[in-house]
Protein backbone atom coordinates (compact mmCIF):
# COMPACT_ATOMS: atom_id res chain seq x y z
CA UNK A 1 0.00 0.00 0.00
CA UNK A 2 2.74 2.43 0.11
CA UNK A 3 2.40 3.24 -3.52
CA UNK A 4 -0.83 4.40 -2.38
CA UNK A 5 -1.51 8.68 -3.97
CA UNK A 6 -4.17 10.23 -1.57
CA UNK A 7 -4.61 12.75 -3.92
CA UNK A 8 -5.57 10.10 -6.66
CA UNK A 9 -7.45 8.20 -4.39
CA UNK A 10 -9.70 11.55 -3.23
CA UNK A 11 -10.67 12.08 -6.80
CA UNK A 12 -11.59 8.77 -7.77
CA UNK A 13 -13.99 8.70 -4.71
CA UNK A 14 -15.39 11.80 -5.28
CA UNK A 15 -15.89 10.48 -9.05
CA UNK A 16 -17.89 7.60 -7.73
CA UNK A 17 -20.19 9.27 -6.17
CA UNK A 18 -21.26 12.06 -8.67
CA UNK A 19 -21.51 9.25 -11.13
CA UNK A 20 -23.65 7.58 -9.20
CA UNK A 21 -25.66 11.13 -8.85
CA UNK A 22 -25.96 10.72 -12.60
CA UNK A 23 -28.79 7.77 -12.55
CA UNK A 24 -31.60 9.33 -10.22
CA UNK A 25 -30.21 12.71 -12.79
CA UNK A 26 -31.06 10.64 -15.00
CA UNK A 27 -34.43 9.44 -13.66
CA UNK A 28 -35.80 13.53 -14.01
CA UNK A 29 -33.94 13.84 -17.34
CA UNK A 30 -36.55 11.01 -18.49
CA UNK A 31 -39.07 11.33 -16.21
CA UNK A 32 -40.43 15.14 -17.83
CA UNK A 33 -40.56 13.34 -21.05
CA UNK A 34 -43.22 10.59 -20.03
CA UNK A 35 -47.05 11.41 -19.34
CA UNK A 36 -47.76 12.19 -15.72
CA UNK A 37 -49.02 8.69 -15.17
CA UNK A 38 -45.82 7.17 -15.88
CA UNK A 39 -43.23 9.60 -13.86
CA UNK A 40 -43.16 7.18 -11.11
CA UNK A 41 -42.91 4.34 -13.43
CA UNK A 42 -40.14 5.71 -15.05
CA UNK A 43 -38.08 6.90 -11.59
CA UNK A 44 -38.60 3.68 -10.57
CA UNK A 45 -36.74 1.60 -13.41
CA UNK A 46 -34.15 4.02 -12.54
CA UNK A 47 -33.99 3.80 -9.18
CA UNK A 48 -34.07 -0.24 -9.25
CA UNK A 49 -31.14 -0.45 -11.80
CA UNK A 50 -29.25 1.40 -8.62
CA UNK A 51 -30.37 -1.53 -6.58
CA UNK A 52 -30.49 -4.79 -8.35
CA UNK A 53 -27.10 -3.66 -10.25
CA UNK A 54 -25.49 -2.62 -7.16
CA UNK A 55 -26.14 -6.73 -6.33
CA UNK A 56 -25.33 -8.61 -9.57
CA UNK A 57 -21.89 -5.90 -10.04
CA UNK A 58 -21.11 -6.91 -6.58
CA UNK A 59 -21.45 -10.82 -6.41
CA UNK A 60 -20.39 -11.14 -10.07
CA UNK A 61 -20.48 -8.73 -12.62
CA UNK A 62 -17.34 -7.05 -11.43
CA UNK A 63 -15.29 -10.42 -12.08
CA UNK A 64 -16.73 -11.33 -15.46
CA UNK A 65 -15.84 -7.55 -16.82
CA UNK A 66 -11.98 -6.96 -15.00
CA UNK A 67 -11.18 -10.54 -14.10
CA UNK A 68 -8.01 -11.80 -15.68
CA UNK A 69 -10.03 -14.37 -17.35
CA UNK A 70 -9.51 -14.52 -21.34
CA UNK A 71 -9.59 -11.75 -24.02
CA UNK A 72 -13.24 -12.18 -24.16
CA UNK A 73 -14.57 -12.26 -20.36
CA UNK A 74 -13.01 -11.66 -16.98
CA UNK A 75 -14.11 -15.21 -15.32
CA UNK A 76 -14.73 -16.06 -11.82
CA UNK A 77 -11.08 -14.77 -10.07
CA UNK A 78 -13.17 -11.51 -8.47
CA UNK A 79 -16.31 -13.28 -7.99
CA UNK A 80 -18.32 -11.83 -4.86
CA UNK A 81 -15.23 -9.31 -4.91
CA UNK A 82 -12.29 -11.70 -3.42
CA UNK A 83 -8.93 -11.35 -3.63
CA UNK A 84 -8.94 -7.64 -4.42
CA UNK A 85 -5.55 -6.36 -2.98
CA UNK A 86 -4.02 -7.64 -5.27
CA UNK A 87 -4.77 -4.70 -7.97
CA UNK A 88 -3.92 -2.07 -5.44
CA UNK A 89 -1.83 0.55 -6.59
CA UNK A 90 -1.91 4.85 -6.59
CA UNK A 91 -5.49 4.13 -6.01
CA UNK A 92 -6.90 0.87 -3.93
CA UNK A 93 -8.82 -1.58 -5.80
CA UNK A 94 -11.72 -1.33 -3.73
CA UNK A 95 -11.97 2.16 -5.47
CA UNK A 96 -11.86 1.10 -8.63
CA UNK A 97 -14.29 -1.51 -8.06
CA UNK A 98 -16.78 1.43 -6.70
CA UNK A 99 -16.26 3.18 -9.63
CA UNK A 100 -17.04 1.10 -12.05
CA UNK A 101 -19.77 -0.18 -10.52
CA UNK A 102 -21.34 3.61 -11.20
CA UNK A 103 -20.70 2.74 -14.69
CA UNK A 104 -22.08 -0.66 -14.60
CA UNK A 105 -25.36 1.24 -13.16
CA UNK A 106 -26.23 3.91 -15.23
CA UNK A 107 -25.50 1.93 -18.23
CA UNK A 108 -28.45 -0.56 -18.26
CA UNK A 109 -30.62 2.16 -16.61
CA UNK A 110 -30.36 4.66 -20.15
CA UNK A 111 -32.41 1.45 -22.06
CA UNK A 112 -35.49 2.45 -19.87
CA UNK A 113 -35.46 5.59 -22.00
CA UNK A 114 -36.44 3.64 -25.31
CA UNK A 115 -39.22 1.30 -23.77
CA UNK A 116 -41.05 3.98 -21.16
CA UNK A 117 -44.77 3.17 -19.96
CA UNK A 118 -45.04 -0.36 -21.51
CA UNK A 119 -43.07 -2.57 -19.74
CA UNK A 120 -43.82 -5.37 -17.01
CA UNK A 121 -41.46 -4.62 -13.65
CA UNK A 122 -40.87 -8.26 -13.45
CA UNK A 123 -39.51 -8.59 -16.78
CA UNK A 124 -37.62 -5.25 -16.92
CA UNK A 125 -36.05 -6.94 -13.35
CA UNK A 126 -35.09 -10.18 -15.42
CA UNK A 127 -33.97 -8.39 -18.67
CA UNK A 128 -31.14 -5.53 -16.49
CA UNK A 129 -29.90 -8.64 -14.61
CA UNK A 130 -29.29 -10.56 -17.40
CA UNK A 131 -28.12 -7.71 -19.78
CA UNK A 132 -25.92 -6.66 -16.78
CA UNK A 133 -23.92 -10.18 -16.75
CA UNK A 134 -24.27 -11.09 -20.27
CA UNK A 135 -23.44 -7.67 -22.64
CA UNK A 136 -22.11 -4.91 -20.21
CA UNK A 137 -19.65 -7.19 -18.15
CA UNK A 138 -18.12 -8.94 -21.46
CA UNK A 139 -18.12 -5.56 -23.88
CA UNK A 140 -16.63 -3.82 -20.61
CA UNK A 141 -13.81 -6.70 -20.49
CA UNK A 142 -13.27 -6.33 -24.93
CA UNK A 143 -12.60 -2.64 -24.21
CA UNK A 144 -11.27 -1.81 -21.16
CA UNK A 145 -9.63 -4.82 -19.11
CA UNK A 146 -6.37 -5.16 -19.51
CA UNK A 147 -6.32 -8.67 -21.82
CA UNK A 148 -9.47 -7.42 -23.48
CA UNK A 149 -9.00 -7.98 -27.07
CA UNK A 150 -10.04 -4.63 -28.33
CA UNK A 151 -8.07 -3.11 -25.86
CA UNK A 152 -4.82 -5.28 -27.22
CA UNK A 153 -6.14 -3.72 -30.58
CA UNK A 154 -5.56 -0.09 -29.88
CA UNK A 155 -9.14 0.89 -29.85
CA UNK A 156 -9.86 4.36 -27.89
CA UNK A 157 -12.53 4.81 -25.83
CA UNK A 158 -11.71 6.88 -23.12
CA UNK A 159 -14.71 6.81 -20.44
CA UNK A 160 -17.16 4.44 -22.14
CA UNK A 161 -18.50 5.57 -25.68
CA UNK A 162 -18.70 1.96 -27.28
CA UNK A 163 -18.91 0.26 -23.88
CA UNK A 164 -22.19 2.47 -22.39
CA UNK A 165 -23.35 4.37 -24.71
CA UNK A 166 -22.95 2.85 -28.01
CA UNK A 167 -23.95 -0.89 -26.43
CA UNK A 168 -27.40 0.51 -24.69
CA UNK A 169 -28.61 3.00 -27.00
CA UNK A 170 -28.57 -0.40 -29.87
CA UNK A 171 -29.84 -2.41 -27.24
CA UNK A 172 -32.66 -0.09 -26.56
CA UNK A 173 -33.53 -0.59 -30.14
CA UNK A 174 -34.17 -3.89 -30.01
CA UNK A 175 -35.95 -4.01 -26.91
CA UNK A 176 -38.41 -1.32 -27.99
CA UNK A 177 -38.68 -3.24 -31.62
CA UNK A 178 -39.55 -6.41 -29.59
CA UNK A 179 -41.66 -4.80 -27.06
CA UNK A 180 -43.90 -3.60 -29.26
CA UNK A 181 -45.39 0.49 -29.47
CA UNK A 182 -46.98 2.22 -26.97
CA UNK A 183 -50.50 1.90 -26.58
CA UNK A 184 -51.69 5.06 -28.78
CA UNK A 185 -48.26 5.82 -30.35
CA UNK A 186 -47.99 7.73 -32.67
CA UNK A 187 -51.13 9.67 -32.92
CA UNK A 188 -51.88 10.36 -29.40
CA UNK A 189 -50.77 13.02 -27.12
CA UNK A 190 -47.20 12.42 -25.86
CA UNK A 191 -46.02 15.29 -25.23
CA UNK A 192 -43.56 15.79 -22.30
CA UNK A 193 -45.35 16.56 -18.83
CA UNK A 194 -42.84 18.33 -16.85
CA UNK A 195 -40.08 19.67 -19.26
CA UNK A 196 -38.62 21.54 -16.22
CA UNK A 197 -37.42 18.18 -14.74
CA UNK A 198 -35.92 17.27 -17.78
CA UNK A 199 -33.50 20.45 -17.55
CA UNK A 200 -32.69 19.63 -13.59
CA UNK A 201 -32.17 16.28 -14.54
CA UNK A 202 -29.66 17.21 -17.12
CA UNK A 203 -27.60 19.60 -14.63
CA UNK A 204 -27.42 16.79 -12.43
CA UNK A 205 -26.35 14.52 -15.38
CA UNK A 206 -23.96 17.42 -16.77
CA UNK A 207 -22.21 17.52 -12.87
CA UNK A 208 -21.74 13.83 -12.82
CA UNK A 209 -20.16 13.41 -16.18
CA UNK A 210 -17.19 15.56 -15.07
CA UNK A 211 -17.15 12.22 -12.58
CA UNK A 212 -17.20 9.81 -15.18
CA UNK A 213 -15.19 11.33 -17.80
CA UNK A 214 -12.36 12.82 -15.79
CA UNK A 215 -12.82 10.26 -13.05
CA UNK A 216 -11.85 8.16 -16.10
CA UNK A 217 -8.14 9.28 -16.19
CA UNK A 218 -8.13 7.15 -12.88
CA UNK A 219 -6.21 10.03 -11.23
CA UNK A 220 -5.95 13.79 -10.25
CA UNK A 221 -3.50 14.65 -13.17
CA UNK A 222 -3.30 16.69 -16.22
CA UNK A 223 -5.11 14.15 -18.57
CA UNK A 224 -8.06 14.28 -15.95
CA UNK A 225 -7.98 17.93 -16.19
CA UNK A 226 -8.03 18.01 -20.25
CA UNK A 227 -10.97 15.48 -19.90
CA UNK A 228 -12.96 17.92 -17.56
CA UNK A 229 -12.12 20.48 -20.03
CA UNK A 230 -13.35 18.93 -23.15
CA UNK A 231 -16.26 17.45 -21.99
CA UNK A 232 -17.57 21.06 -20.58
CA UNK A 233 -16.70 22.51 -24.17
CA UNK A 234 -18.12 19.62 -26.57
CA UNK A 235 -21.38 19.93 -24.01
CA UNK A 236 -21.99 23.64 -24.87
CA UNK A 237 -21.35 23.64 -28.27
CA UNK A 238 -23.83 20.53 -28.19
CA UNK A 239 -26.24 23.01 -27.42
CA UNK A 240 -25.55 25.09 -29.65
CA UNK A 241 -25.76 22.56 -32.48
CA UNK A 242 -29.07 20.99 -31.63
CA UNK A 243 -30.76 24.48 -31.21
CA UNK A 244 -29.50 25.94 -34.71
CA UNK A 245 -31.32 22.50 -36.36
CA UNK A 246 -34.40 23.23 -34.28
CA UNK A 247 -34.31 27.00 -35.35
CA UNK A 248 -33.74 26.15 -39.17
CA UNK A 249 -36.26 23.00 -39.21
CA UNK A 250 -38.94 23.68 -36.61
CA UNK A 251 -38.92 27.66 -36.31
CA UNK A 252 -38.43 27.73 -32.58
CA UNK A 253 -35.27 26.68 -30.23
CA UNK A 254 -36.98 24.63 -27.24
CA UNK A 255 -35.69 23.88 -23.66
CA UNK A 256 -35.73 20.80 -24.57
CA UNK A 257 -33.50 20.62 -27.64
CA UNK A 258 -30.85 22.71 -24.99
CA UNK A 259 -31.31 20.00 -22.66
CA UNK A 260 -31.24 17.24 -25.59
CA UNK A 261 -28.28 19.02 -27.11
CA UNK A 262 -26.07 18.87 -23.91
CA UNK A 263 -26.63 15.29 -23.49
CA UNK A 264 -26.00 14.60 -26.74
CA UNK A 265 -22.87 16.54 -26.44
CA UNK A 266 -21.95 14.51 -23.27
CA UNK A 267 -22.30 11.25 -25.14
CA UNK A 268 -20.44 12.05 -28.30
CA UNK A 269 -17.42 13.34 -26.02
CA UNK A 270 -17.44 10.45 -23.74
CA UNK A 271 -14.76 8.17 -25.74
CA UNK A 272 -13.26 11.02 -27.08
CA UNK A 273 -12.29 13.69 -23.71
CA UNK A 274 -9.59 11.88 -23.10
CA UNK A 275 -7.70 11.33 -26.58
CA UNK A 276 -8.84 14.66 -28.68
CA UNK A 277 -7.55 19.00 -28.15
CA UNK A 278 -9.87 21.51 -26.88
CA UNK A 279 -10.71 22.53 -30.64
CA UNK A 280 -11.05 18.93 -31.45
CA UNK A 281 -14.04 19.11 -28.94
CA UNK A 282 -15.77 22.31 -30.18
CA UNK A 283 -16.11 19.95 -33.67
CA UNK A 284 -17.04 16.79 -31.94
CA UNK A 285 -20.06 18.72 -29.61
CA UNK A 286 -21.18 20.60 -32.72
CA UNK A 287 -21.35 17.42 -35.10
CA UNK A 288 -23.10 15.58 -32.34
CA UNK A 289 -25.90 18.34 -31.08
CA UNK A 290 -26.62 18.73 -34.73
CA UNK A 291 -26.70 15.16 -35.83
CA UNK A 292 -28.38 13.81 -33.39
CA UNK A 293 -31.15 16.27 -33.47
CA UNK A 294 -31.37 15.02 -37.34
CA UNK A 295 -31.23 11.45 -36.26
CA UNK A 296 -34.55 11.91 -34.07
CA UNK A 297 -36.61 12.04 -37.06
CA UNK A 298 -35.48 8.28 -37.78
CA UNK A 299 -37.81 6.41 -35.73
CA UNK A 300 -40.69 8.18 -37.01
CA UNK A 301 -39.79 6.85 -40.56
CA UNK A 302 -38.51 3.48 -39.57
CA UNK A 303 -41.81 3.12 -36.85
CA UNK A 304 -39.75 1.91 -34.03
CA UNK A 305 -40.96 3.68 -30.57
CA UNK A 306 -37.64 4.78 -29.26
CA UNK A 307 -40.10 6.65 -26.99
CA UNK A 308 -37.58 9.22 -25.55
CA UNK A 309 -34.68 8.93 -28.59
CA UNK A 310 -32.15 6.72 -26.84
CA UNK A 311 -30.85 5.85 -30.61
CA UNK A 312 -30.78 9.30 -31.19
CA UNK A 313 -29.27 10.51 -28.63
CA UNK A 314 -26.91 7.63 -27.04
CA UNK A 315 -26.22 5.11 -30.09
CA UNK A 316 -25.58 8.02 -32.60
CA UNK A 317 -24.07 9.65 -30.36
CA UNK A 318 -21.88 7.14 -29.07
CA UNK A 319 -21.01 6.17 -32.30
CA UNK A 320 -20.37 9.45 -33.74
CA UNK A 321 -17.91 9.92 -30.61
CA UNK A 322 -16.05 6.66 -30.97
CA UNK A 323 -15.57 7.36 -34.78
CA UNK A 324 -14.76 11.29 -34.40
CA UNK A 325 -11.87 10.30 -31.74
CA UNK A 326 -10.32 7.81 -34.46
CA UNK A 327 -10.79 11.35 -36.70
CA UNK A 328 -9.49 13.79 -33.85
CA UNK A 329 -6.89 12.48 -31.55
CA UNK A 330 -3.76 13.92 -30.71
CA UNK A 331 -0.97 12.51 -28.88
CA UNK A 332 -0.83 16.15 -27.70
CA UNK A 333 -3.27 15.29 -25.18
CA UNK A 334 -2.66 11.77 -23.97
CA UNK A 335 0.34 10.34 -25.17
CA UNK A 336 -0.39 6.74 -24.40
CA UNK A 337 -3.40 7.35 -27.61
CA UNK A 338 -2.58 7.77 -30.67
CA UNK A 339 -3.27 10.78 -33.61
CA UNK A 340 -6.22 10.76 -35.24
CA UNK A 341 -6.33 10.70 -39.13
CA UNK A 342 -6.74 14.55 -39.38
CA UNK A 343 -3.13 15.03 -36.85
CA UNK A 344 -1.49 12.55 -39.28
CA UNK A 345 -2.33 9.15 -38.65
CA UNK A 346 -3.12 6.22 -40.64
CA UNK A 347 -6.66 5.34 -41.87
CA UNK A 348 -6.03 2.43 -39.77
CA UNK A 349 -6.38 4.03 -36.43
CA UNK A 350 -9.95 5.16 -38.01
CA UNK A 351 -10.67 1.35 -39.20
CA UNK A 352 -9.54 0.19 -35.19
CA UNK A 353 -12.44 3.06 -33.83
CA UNK A 354 -14.91 1.22 -36.21
CA UNK A 355 -14.23 -2.41 -35.39
CA UNK A 356 -14.62 -1.50 -32.07
CA UNK A 357 -18.27 -0.02 -32.62
CA UNK A 358 -18.88 -2.75 -35.03
CA UNK A 359 -18.16 -5.49 -32.64
CA UNK A 360 -20.07 -4.00 -29.35
CA UNK A 361 -23.02 -2.83 -31.91
CA UNK A 362 -23.17 -6.49 -33.13
CA UNK A 363 -22.37 -8.51 -30.13
CA UNK A 364 -25.19 -6.13 -28.27
CA UNK A 365 -27.80 -6.26 -30.68
CA UNK A 366 -28.20 -10.34 -30.91
CA UNK A 367 -27.83 -11.28 -27.29
CA UNK A 368 -30.48 -8.45 -26.52
CA UNK A 369 -32.61 -9.50 -28.79
CA UNK A 370 -32.20 -13.18 -27.12
CA UNK A 371 -32.53 -11.78 -24.06
CA UNK A 372 -35.75 -9.96 -24.85
CA UNK A 373 -37.29 -12.70 -26.83
CA UNK A 374 -36.63 -15.03 -23.80
CA UNK A 375 -38.54 -13.25 -21.57
CA UNK A 376 -40.95 -12.51 -24.00
CA UNK A 377 -42.05 -15.89 -24.25
CA UNK A 378 -41.55 -16.96 -20.70
CA UNK A 379 -42.95 -14.34 -18.33
CA UNK A 380 -43.81 -11.68 -20.75
CA UNK A 381 -42.22 -8.49 -21.62
CA UNK A 382 -45.39 -6.44 -22.14
CA UNK A 383 -48.52 -4.39 -19.81
CA UNK A 384 -51.35 -4.68 -20.59
CA UNK A 385 -53.38 -1.99 -22.81
CA UNK A 386 -55.56 -1.59 -20.05
CA UNK A 387 -52.90 -0.91 -17.74
CA UNK A 388 -51.44 1.24 -19.98
CA UNK A 389 -54.04 3.50 -20.26
CA UNK A 390 -54.42 3.73 -16.43
CA UNK A 391 -50.72 4.76 -16.34
CA UNK A 392 -47.62 2.51 -14.54
CA UNK A 393 -47.55 4.86 -11.42
CA UNK A 394 -51.26 3.35 -10.41
CA UNK A 395 -50.84 0.04 -12.40
CA UNK A 396 -47.72 -1.17 -11.34
CA UNK A 397 -47.31 0.93 -8.40
CA UNK A 398 -50.18 1.57 -6.55
CA UNK A 399 -49.05 5.38 -6.26
CA UNK A 400 -49.75 8.75 -7.45
CA UNK A 401 -47.44 11.43 -8.81
CA UNK A 402 -48.96 14.77 -8.30
CA UNK A 403 -52.12 15.66 -6.18
CA UNK A 404 -53.13 19.16 -6.62
CA UNK A 405 -56.28 18.86 -5.70
CA UNK A 406 -58.04 17.81 -2.87
CA UNK A 407 -60.74 16.09 -4.65
CA UNK A 408 -59.92 12.39 -3.85
CA UNK A 409 -57.96 12.79 -0.66
CA UNK A 410 -55.37 15.13 1.12
CA UNK A 411 -57.54 18.44 1.27
CA UNK A 412 -61.10 19.51 2.46
CA UNK A 413 -62.31 16.04 1.70
CA UNK A 414 -60.19 14.13 3.10
CA UNK A 415 -61.69 11.80 5.64
CA UNK A 416 -58.72 12.48 8.06
CA UNK A 417 -60.54 15.87 8.84
CA UNK A 418 -62.99 13.91 10.66
CA UNK A 419 -62.07 13.75 14.30
CA UNK A 420 -60.12 10.54 14.52
CA UNK A 421 -61.68 8.12 17.10
CA UNK A 422 -58.94 7.89 19.98
CA UNK A 423 -58.21 4.57 21.66
CA UNK A 424 -59.74 4.74 24.90
CA UNK A 425 -56.43 3.46 26.44
CA UNK A 426 -54.78 6.32 25.41
CA UNK A 427 -56.97 8.52 26.67
CA UNK A 428 -56.56 7.30 30.28
CA UNK B 1 -87.10 34.85 -10.38
CA UNK B 2 -83.40 34.55 -11.10
CA UNK B 3 -81.42 34.00 -14.20
CA UNK B 4 -77.99 32.37 -14.56
CA UNK B 5 -75.10 34.36 -16.94
CA UNK B 6 -72.58 31.81 -18.13
CA UNK B 7 -69.19 33.77 -20.15
CA UNK B 8 -66.77 32.15 -21.27
CA UNK B 9 -63.51 34.66 -21.58
CA UNK B 10 -59.98 34.72 -22.34
CA UNK B 11 -58.14 34.50 -19.25
CA UNK B 12 -56.59 37.82 -18.92
CA UNK B 13 -59.97 39.41 -19.18
CA UNK B 14 -61.24 37.95 -15.62
CA UNK B 15 -60.29 41.36 -14.11
CA UNK B 16 -61.50 43.65 -16.17
CA UNK B 17 -65.03 41.43 -16.42
CA UNK B 18 -64.97 41.32 -12.14
CA UNK B 19 -64.71 45.11 -11.93
CA UNK B 20 -67.35 45.53 -14.31
CA UNK B 21 -69.79 43.62 -12.75
CA UNK B 22 -68.97 45.38 -8.81
CA UNK B 23 -70.11 48.54 -10.43
CA UNK B 24 -73.24 46.98 -10.88
CA UNK B 25 -73.74 45.80 -7.91
CA UNK B 26 -73.01 41.83 -8.17
CA UNK B 27 -72.43 40.59 -4.62
CA UNK B 28 -70.47 37.18 -6.11
CA UNK B 29 -69.66 34.88 -9.14
CA UNK B 30 -68.06 31.94 -9.57
CA UNK B 31 -64.88 30.99 -11.73
CA UNK B 32 -63.91 28.20 -13.41
CA UNK B 33 -60.25 27.25 -15.67
CA UNK B 34 -61.82 25.87 -18.32
CA UNK B 35 -60.48 24.92 -22.08
CA UNK B 36 -62.09 24.55 -25.17
CA UNK B 37 -62.23 26.09 -28.93
CA UNK B 38 -64.49 28.01 -31.37
CA UNK B 39 -63.72 29.58 -34.25
CA UNK B 40 -60.16 30.60 -32.68
CA UNK B 41 -57.80 27.37 -33.63
CA UNK B 42 -55.60 26.20 -30.78
CA UNK B 43 -51.90 26.35 -31.27
CA UNK B 44 -48.80 24.03 -32.22
CA UNK B 45 -46.09 22.51 -30.17
CA UNK B 46 -43.09 20.67 -31.26
CA UNK B 47 -40.96 18.41 -29.14
CA UNK B 48 -38.00 16.99 -30.54
CA UNK B 49 -39.22 17.48 -34.22
CA UNK B 50 -42.44 15.71 -33.36
CA UNK B 51 -45.56 17.97 -33.75
CA UNK B 52 -48.71 18.26 -31.61
CA UNK B 53 -51.30 20.65 -32.63
CA UNK B 54 -53.08 21.82 -29.21
CA UNK B 55 -56.88 22.07 -30.32
CA UNK B 56 -57.95 23.18 -26.56
CA UNK B 57 -57.45 26.82 -25.67
CA UNK B 58 -57.40 28.14 -22.16
CA UNK B 59 -60.35 29.88 -21.15
CA UNK B 60 -62.38 31.38 -17.85
CA UNK B 61 -65.70 30.42 -17.50
CA UNK B 62 -67.69 32.79 -15.01
CA UNK B 63 -71.16 32.17 -13.54
CA UNK B 64 -73.49 34.55 -11.86
CA UNK B 65 -77.12 34.31 -10.69
CA UNK B 66 -79.19 37.63 -10.49
CA UNK B 67 -82.46 38.82 -10.74
CA UNK B 68 -84.50 38.70 -14.46
CA UNK B 69 -84.08 42.23 -14.77
CA UNK B 70 -80.47 42.82 -14.49
CA UNK B 71 -79.28 39.99 -16.63
CA UNK B 72 -79.84 42.49 -19.82
CA UNK B 73 -77.28 45.18 -18.50
CA UNK B 74 -74.74 42.11 -16.75
CA UNK B 75 -74.54 40.53 -20.12
CA UNK B 76 -73.89 43.67 -21.51
CA UNK B 77 -71.31 44.77 -19.00
CA UNK B 78 -69.42 41.35 -19.48
CA UNK B 79 -69.70 41.84 -23.33
CA UNK B 80 -67.86 45.35 -23.07
CA UNK B 81 -65.22 44.45 -20.54
CA UNK B 82 -64.15 41.10 -22.24
CA UNK B 83 -64.27 41.95 -25.64
CA UNK B 84 -60.49 42.50 -27.37
CA UNK B 85 -62.15 42.48 -31.09
CA UNK B 86 -59.78 39.59 -31.87
CA UNK B 87 -61.12 35.89 -32.38
CA UNK B 88 -61.25 33.54 -29.24
CA UNK B 89 -62.94 36.41 -26.97
CA UNK B 90 -65.70 33.88 -26.30
CA UNK B 91 -69.16 33.78 -25.17
CA UNK B 92 -72.12 34.65 -22.70
CA UNK B 93 -75.05 33.07 -22.16
CA UNK B 94 -77.96 33.16 -20.45
CA UNK B 95 -80.45 30.35 -18.71
CA UNK B 96 -83.70 30.36 -16.40
CA UNK B 97 -82.95 29.22 -13.11
CA UNK B 98 -85.93 27.36 -11.08
CA UNK B 99 -84.72 27.71 -7.47
CA UNK B 100 -81.97 29.92 -5.41
CA UNK B 101 -81.60 28.99 -1.90
CA UNK B 102 -78.51 30.72 0.32
CA UNK B 103 -77.21 27.67 2.24
CA UNK B 104 -76.54 29.85 5.37
CA UNK B 105 -79.71 31.02 6.41
CA UNK B 106 -82.23 28.84 4.04
CA UNK B 107 -83.60 32.06 2.11
CA UNK B 108 -84.94 31.40 -1.26
CA UNK B 109 -84.96 33.27 -4.91
CA UNK B 110 -83.36 37.14 -5.08
CA UNK B 111 -83.21 37.50 -1.24
CA UNK B 112 -80.83 34.41 -2.00
CA UNK B 113 -78.50 36.51 -4.25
Amino acid sequence: MDKLNSGDTAWMLISAAIVLFMTPGLAFFYGGMVRAKNVLGMIMQNFFVIGMITLVWSVLGFSLAFGDGNGFWGGFHFFALQNLTSGDGAIPYVVFVAFQMMFAIITPALITGSIADRMKFSAFAVFITLWSLFVYSPIAHWVWAANGWLFKRGAMDFAGGTVVHANAGIAAIVLALVLGKRAGWPNGDFRPHNVPFVLLGTGILWVGWFGFNAGSALAANKLAGFALLNTQIATGVAILGWLAVEKIRDGKATTLGAASGAVAGLVAITPACGFVSPMGSVAVGGIAGAVCALATSIKGKVGIDDSLDVGAVHLVGGVLGALLTGLFATVDTNSAGKDGVFYGGPWSVFGEQALAVGATLGYSAVVTLIIALLIKYTIGLRLSDEDQITGMDEALHGETAYRYTSIGGGGSLSPSLTPVKVPEEAQA
Amino acid sequence: MTKLVTAVIKPFKVDDVKTALEKLGVHGLTISEVQGYGRQKGHTEVYRGAEYKVDFVPKIKIEVVVADEAADDLVAAITSAAQTGKIGDGKVWVVPVESVVRVRTGERGTDAL
